[in-house]
């Protein structure tokens, strides 16, 4: 199969391209840029007139509940989604039934997600059996199976002398450690930012210091340990600035946070809206104006969806009683342009966020358009605005804070590995 | 601003919360209590204004008093009364909140009266009713409780017309109180000038300040000069551990005896929303003391109640 991507601005951050230049695939991988190469003569040609050709999205936290929770979202139903939203390569965290603790079980998800052909699956895996923070998994069969890193999703380890194992642990051998800072025993039970709204409506609250003792605890058993540390969702102004100066000091520190954080504020909760229940929560304007800088300055290297479809029997409840999360593969690339406009962040910066620096982060070869890379491509209209509705959305996850809201931005055509996953 | 208690005419649908309802509305509900007080007096203590209407009070929370009042009320308006304590019988079972109304709704209740412990339930189950159903918030876990925080302003008002004078302190256990909540919004809408709160660090919300109160931490500052002490009452499962060290340390500190209560004007009441811990939050002297309030409280609540039962099917004209 060969496709010719004709007329479109080709933006490659990456490779520092931001030009409008035909793209040429053959066998999964783009094999020219600009230039026609002899003797090519394409099967199908994908007129890109006014639209950005970009890497394929590479999401660093995306649910796909399987294996054990199909009734909230299938493989198949949240492969669709990440090919409706560009998204061609995402991390999948372990809180699964059973967890993601067993070399075979990372084998069966990368083969069935293999299957449908909709994107590549990166496994991160437990760092715990059964992330009880007790026991480590083993991480080197579990490496040799497919994860790219390991994580205890939303399970801390209460343990310091346990934590400071597993970072040894994972050092020998190189990995990383993909951690949601929050000090379990402060967090516990909280349903919302400890602040003014979280007050007003009578909600158990989770104060910003939680984020920051847990990056404290972190930081410093990394610093000692020299374990590469990545720190997920990152949500107060706190945790940006322990972040950033981190990095000052050279330690191997990466941070994320999520499309969500970028746009709402606890105030988004209004009247208990249980859509805008999320791990972490929402917190503050200041904090969320220190996310937005924190990504500007690259303190936080990438964006994610953070998807987590909830079914709606887990969101029609009272608020702190409802599951946390919101679904967001189909609108990581719109939320992020949308944000990168409203702060006037050059595209191809705010496109690095979702591609290569992402990439980077896992270890993984995709994110970028260099020649022979497998084509992993993501066409899409800047320009376009649309409404959120979610019964169109194909993740089986209604769940969404954005419902109704405008989006800036809609794929056009998704390609994985050189052929079309997606068609708007 | 939408506000999901009030219908596209602005007119009181529901009652979820004091906090953001018109002080007109406020004040309509008083007003209206005031010409239930006569009723509740006299010897046939009924009125035909619900008549055929069914109230259904839904409890997923235990509750004798409330819902007994709510009940009194229902019932001295001519309603059909269907009680439902939810804890014992269908949650235990698995069934949803939604189903369960849904179930109450088939059999046509008009009026629900709904306490659970979980914030925001009132608002959820409102959200999920048909349009002819009212929702009156009986207590939603942290978060409100608007019947009560009415029937305090009432008392406070029969006792000190003068609301735009008045300095007034509520004494406890903030951080849980859906009670305290209540009578804060309350107390500001209707243009108190001046609402303090008296309580130790563990037992105040992040930024209280900025629900339109001013901080106290001892009894000795706070209540200088007040004209009401509103105390909330301290849970049992809380007088001894992370939030307090015993019950008797929070007494001599923050329990209202005759001394400290001397700090405040020599007129000033003292009010208490029930059940009493006496020798805990309140000392029995000033308790059934003569600047006690508390009793008339438990008095009003039940006008109060019939007055928003009232409003909420219709109004008086009808």
């Amino acid at each position: 199969m060969k496709i010719h991507i004709k007329n479109g601005r080709l933006i490659d951050p990456k490779n520092k391209i931001d030009a409008q230049q035909d793209v040429f695939i053959a066998a999964g991988q783009v094999v020219a840029i600009g230039q026609t190469p002899d003797g090519f003569h394409a099967n199908q040609t994908i007129d890109a007139s006014g639209m950005i050709v970009a890497p394929g999205l590479v999401d660093l936290s995306a649910r796909l509940r399987e294996p054990g929770d199909e009734y909230k979202a299938t493989l198949k139903s949240e492969l669709q989604a990440a090919a409706a939203g560009g998204v061609t390569s995402l991390a999948c965290p372990p809180d699964t039934d059973p967890v993601l603790d067993e070399p075979g079980l990372i084998e069966m998800l990368k083969h069935r997600a293999w299957q449908h052909n909709m994107a590549r699956i990166y496994p991160l895996g437990a760092l715990t059996r059964n992330l009880e923070g007790k026991t480590l998994s083993e991480m080197f069969q579990l490496t040799e199976a497919g994860c790219v890193g390991f994580t205890q999703a939303d399970n801390p380890i209460v343990d310091t002398q346990i934590l400071w194992r597993a970072f040894e642990y994972a050092t020998t051998f190189g990995y990383t450690l993909f951690l949601r800072p929050e000090e379990p025993f402060l967090a516990n039970g909280g349903a919302a930012h400890d602040g003014e709204v979280a007050s007003r409506l009578g909600l158990k609250g989770i104060p910003a210091a939680a984020e920051g003792l847990a990056i404290a605890s972190i930081l410093r058993i990394a610093a000692e340990t020299k374990t590469k540390v990545h720190l997920c969702r990152l949500s107060t102004a706190e945790g940006v600035e322990q972040v950033r100066q981190a990095k000052a000091k050279g330690l191997q520190v990466t941070a994320d946070v999520s499309a969500q954080h970028l746009h709402l504020t606890e105030h988004d909760i209004g009247f208990f809206n249980a859509n805008a229940h999320l791990k972490p929560p929402l917190r503050s304007i200041r904090d969320k104006e220190a996310l937005c800088k924190g990504v500007k300055d690259g303190t936080i290297d990438a964006i994610c969806s953070d998807h987590t479809p909830v079914d709606d029997d887990a969101k029609l409840l009272p608020f702190a009683e409802s599951e946390a999360g919101a679904t967001g593969l189909e609108l990581l690339l719109p939320l992020t342009l949308k944000w990168a406009a409203q702060h006037k962040l050059p595209l191809m910066d705010a496109l690095a966020r979702i591609t290569c620096d992402a990439a980077r982060i896992l270890g993984i070869a995709t994110g970028h358009l260099s020649l022979h890379a497998p084509a992993d491509i993501a066409v899409f209209n800047p320009e376009q605005s649309w409404q959120v509705m979610p019964e169109q959305l194909k993740s089986q996850g209604k769940n969404t804070p954005f419902a109704g809201l405008e989006m800036l931005g809609k794929v056009h055509f998704t390609l994985l590995n050189g052929h079309i996953t997606y068609q708007y | 601003m939408y506000n999901p208690q009030l219908d596209q005419h602005k007119k009181l649908k529901h009652l979820l919360t004091i906090e953001g309802l018109p002080k007109a509305i406020l004040q309509q509900i008083l007003d209206t209590a005031e010409t239930f007080i006569g009723i509740n007096e006299r010897e046939v203590k009924k009125v035909p204004l619900l008549r055929g209407k069914t109230v259904c009070n839904l409890f997923f929370e235990n509750s004798t008093r409330t819902r007994t009042t709510f009940e009194i009320a229902a019932k001295r308006l001519s309603a059909d009364v269907l009680n439902l304590n939810v804890s014992t019988s269908s949650q235990s079972k698995g069934e949803t909140i939604l189903d369960t109304v849904n179930n109450l709704i088939a059999m046509h209740a008009d009026i629900f009266v709904v306490r659970h412990n979980q914030s925001g339930a009132a608002h959820f189950i409102a959200q999920h009713v048909p349009e002819h159903v009212s929702v009156i918030n009986a207590g939603d876990g942290r978060h409100a409780h608007p019947t009560q925080g009415l029937l305090d302003v009432f008392t406070i008002r029969r006792y000190k017309p003068d609301m735009h004078n008045l300095r007034v302190a509520i004494v406890g256990d903030v951080l849980h109180s859906r009670v305290a909540r209540s009578e804060i919004h309350a107390l500001t809408t209707l243009g108190v000038p001046e609402v303090r709160v008296i309580a130790p660090k563990t037992l105040l919300p992040a930024d209280v300040e900025k629900l339109g109160v001013q901080v106290f931490h001892d009894m000795q500052t706070g209540l200088k000069d007040v004209d009401v002490v509103m105390m909330l009452r301290l849970q049992n499962e809380r007088m001894s551990g992370a939030l307090l060290p015993s019950a008797q340390e929070y007494f001599n500190t923050y329990g209202l005896t005759p001394e400290k209560l001397a700090l405040a004007k020599p007129d000033a009441i003292v009010m208490h929303p029930g059940p009493m811990n006496r020798g805990v939050e309140i000392d029995s002297r000033v308790a059934d003391g003569a600047q006690s309030v508390i009793l008339p409280q438990v008095t009003y609540g039940i006008a109060i109640r019939m007055a928003v039962m009232t409003l909420l099917a219709g109004g008086i004209n009808t």
